[in-house]
């Protein structure tokens, strides 16, 4: 049983809002801020975990379900899974974080499976660990955190950060939006888990993922990393939502007449399908699953086949369209930059775990989806969780502290021009989702969009303060908007193709820019290239 | 998108309202209401929760489908989602089938 000195405590609460008192706050409920928030209660502290949605469905997993990047400690499969995506990522992962990921990764998946998660069992009778089934996995996460006697907050999206007089962060505020009024939560540590920003696309259980992490944090001046590898899209059926690809391994593309489209497939051609959807549809059909592929695919994934048997269409006769939706930095790679062993980000008192942070340290430039950013989820998360605790502990007494707000878009009454959240997701969306600007990139068409971009920028600083009704999703639009601008100030900075990173006018990879591009700022943004531990060293020894 | 909550099914339990991510639902003194329908990202979550299979989403993400409820219940779509995880009683043997593992590395 939780020990009840434990719990946050519930202070005393302004009018209309009410406070917590706690050692951290976790923001976001999906994997990495379950893991957090379980990490850091083990470790003593009180802790509160607040979600935009409901902890359980939430989030890019809860919905999508995840493959493991699971390997047994045997060390020549371990060494295999750490060479297997080195070419694609550009040689910018980080061997030594690959280590500790794989060694994490297996010990909870391994507590998972003591807590209950029903792992398959092969016809040798072995378990099988590299897969998890989403709704089954975070139902037993948000059980699990519970218990472990964690104070949530469902359906309350945070806002803002709070810092106190030296600049550290100390808490959050945001709003309860099935009760309409604030909530406020002091804390002496504050782990960031809202996910990545895949900017409203509808791609799978993702529209909760807005980037809003990465603007408050910019808010408090964190930094960022590999924002430019944050352009994968995934397929879907053209009316759907659900994009996942893993089974698309077993289609053919053809053109509206039937005809194949060369060289197009899920791994590896997906370039050849985003080209063929600029002149027109594209439809695919899983002809190459055989009898028993077929059936693995329908008891392993279920929802894969709700669009379809909902339709009537039959997926592996049929041919039906298809598109491709922009997934961002949900299966790219960029986010907040960590710093040390604990993913505490640049900013004191505040940590970063999951989509939120960068993932270049295990996938490089190439997308993190499939296995590693599964892994990356609760490994961070259980990092992020006890690095925050421990720091909660050297903090001492909260009390006396004086803290401000830190929110500045959408806050300040600045003109009588209204905060348009609508509008100005439309017009982020008309940068970032098509092809010719964001999928294959160019130093003129990333320079348009980025003016475009930083005009609606100014606009939205000078408008007024949104108001209540209207204050999430404005936050939410604003946070997409600068996410937006992070992406392409890093695209235009690495003049070479790497990872997803593709240039039409620097189409090879150029072994001298094997760095990485941290990005930061918000009314001016900055780039500037870090030099990769590796490629450190072999300067050093030429 | 979700279309239809059937008045006759639901027993106004509320849980859609509170596991829906994106806000979808608003409680009222009888049956919930799909208060903001552009919102929903069609995750099929609110199915999968459903203790009376009262629910059902269609697949179309970006548009409103119209529905006839008294045709859709003749299917077998409502609560198939649910059947097919394992998360009903009948179906709990599901829960353990994932066979992932066997179509990765593809
Ligand atoms: C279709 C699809 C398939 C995928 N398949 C795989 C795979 O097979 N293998 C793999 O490794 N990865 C896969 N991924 C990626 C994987 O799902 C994510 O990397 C993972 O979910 C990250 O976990 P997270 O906890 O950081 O974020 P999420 O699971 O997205 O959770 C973020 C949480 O933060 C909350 N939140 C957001 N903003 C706020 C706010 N302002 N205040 C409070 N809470 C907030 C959200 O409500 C959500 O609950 C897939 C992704 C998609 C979309
Ligand atoms: S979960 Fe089902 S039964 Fe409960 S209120 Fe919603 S629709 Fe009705
Ligand atoms: S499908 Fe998902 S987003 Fe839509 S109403 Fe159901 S739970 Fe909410």
């Amino acid at each position: 049983m939780p020990n009840p000195s434990h719990r946050a405590e519930r202070v005393s609460a302004p009018e209309g809002s009410v406070v917590f008192e706690a050692d951290v706050l976790v923001i976001g409920g999906g994997p990495a801020g379950t893991w957090a928030a379980v990490s850091a209660a083990e470790r003593g502290a009180r802790v509160v975990l607040a979600d935009k949605g409901f902890c359980g469905t939430s989030g890019a997993t809860a919905a999508a379900g995840t493959g493991v990047w699971y390997i047994d400690p045997d060390p020549a499969l371990r060494e295999a899974a750490m060479a297997n995506r080195e070419k694609m990522g550009g040689y910018l992962q980080d061997r030594r974080w690959m280590t500790r990921v794989l060694d994490s990764t297996y010990q909870h998946s391994n507590r998972l499976a003591d807590w209950g998660y029903p792992y398959p069992v092969d016809g040798r009778g072995k378990s099988q660990r590299n897969s998890l089934q989403g709704p089954e996995y975070m139902r037993l996460m948000r059980k699990r955190t519970k218990q472990a006697g964690v104070t949530i907050l469902d359906h309350s999206p945070a806002l803002e950060l709070l810092v106190d007089d030296d600049g550290a962060v100390a808490g959050a505020s945001g709003m309860r939006r099935q009760k309409q009024d604030r909530w406020t939560v002091r804390a002496k540590a504050v782990v960031i888990a809202t996910g990545g920003c895949a900017f409203l696309s509808k791609t799978l259980g993702s529209n909760v993922l807005t980037g809003d992490g990465y603007l408050m944090a910019a808010e408090v001046g964190a930094e960022f990393t590999s924002m430019e590898f944050s352009n994968p899209y995934a397929i879907s059926p053209a009316f759907g939502s659900v994009t996942k690809t893993l089974f698309y391994g077993w289609a053919s593309f053809s053109y509206d007449d039937g005809s194949v489209v060369p060289g197009a497939a899920s791994k590896g051609g997906r370039s050849a399908i985003a080209r063929a959807l600029l002149e027109g549809p594209v439809y695919a059909r899983l002809d190459k699953a055989d009898d028993d592929v077929r059936h693995h695919m329908r008891v392993s994934q279920p929802n894969f086949f709700l669009p379809f048997d909902r339709t009537g269409i039959d997926p592996f006769k049929d041919r039906f369209p298809v598109t491709l939706r922009l997934e961002g930095t949900v299966r790219g790679t960029g986010g907040l930059r960590i710093v040390d062993d604990s993913c505490a980000s640049s900013v004191p008192g505040l940590y970063a775990a999951g989509d939120a942070a960068t993932r270049e340290l295990i996938c490089g430039g190439f997308t993190g989806g499939g296995s590693h950013n599964a892994a990356w989820a609760m490994s961070s998360g259980a990092w992020a969780g006890q690095g925050a605790a421990d720091y909660a502990t050297q903090v001492g007494p909260a009390a006396g502290r004086t803290l401000s707000s830190a929110g500045a878009v959408a806050f300040r009454s600045r003109s009588r021009r209204a905060f348009a959240p609508a509008a100005l997701a439309r017009a982020v969306q008309a940068e970032v989702f098509p092809y010719e600007l964001n999928y294959f990139r160019e130093a003129s068409r990333l320079q348009g969009a980025l003016g475009r971009l930083d005009a609606a920028w100014r606009d939205v600083s000078e408008a007024d303060a949104a108001d209540t009704s209207e204050i999430v999703r404005a936050r939410e639009t604003a946070a997409m908007l600068a996410t937006a601008r992070w992406m392409y100030r890093s695209a235009l900075a690495r003049q070479e193709s790497r990872g997803m990173h593709r240039r039409d006018d620097f189409s090879e990879q150029d072994s001298r820019q094997r760095h990485y591009v941290t990005t930061g700022g918000l009314d001016e943004i900055w780039t500037s290239a870090r030099p990769h531990a590796e490629a450190g060293y072999a300067e050093a020894a030429e | 998108m979700i279309e239809v909550i059937d008045g006759e099914r639901c027993t106004s339990c509320d849980i859609c309202v509170n596991v829906c991510p994106t806000n979808v639902f608003d409680k009222t003194d009888g049956i919930p209401v799909i208060a903001r329908q552009g919102d929903c990202q069609t995750c099929f979550l609110c199915e999968l929760y459903c203790p009376e299979d009262a629910l059902y989403v269609s697949p179309f993400a970006d548009q409103a489908q119209p529905i006839d409820l008294v045709a859709l219940k003749q299917t077998d779509s409502m609560g198939s989602y649910r059947r097919a995880v394992g998360w009903t009683d009948e179906t709990s043997d599901r829960r353990g089938v994932d066979r992932s593992y066997l179509l990765f590395g593809h």
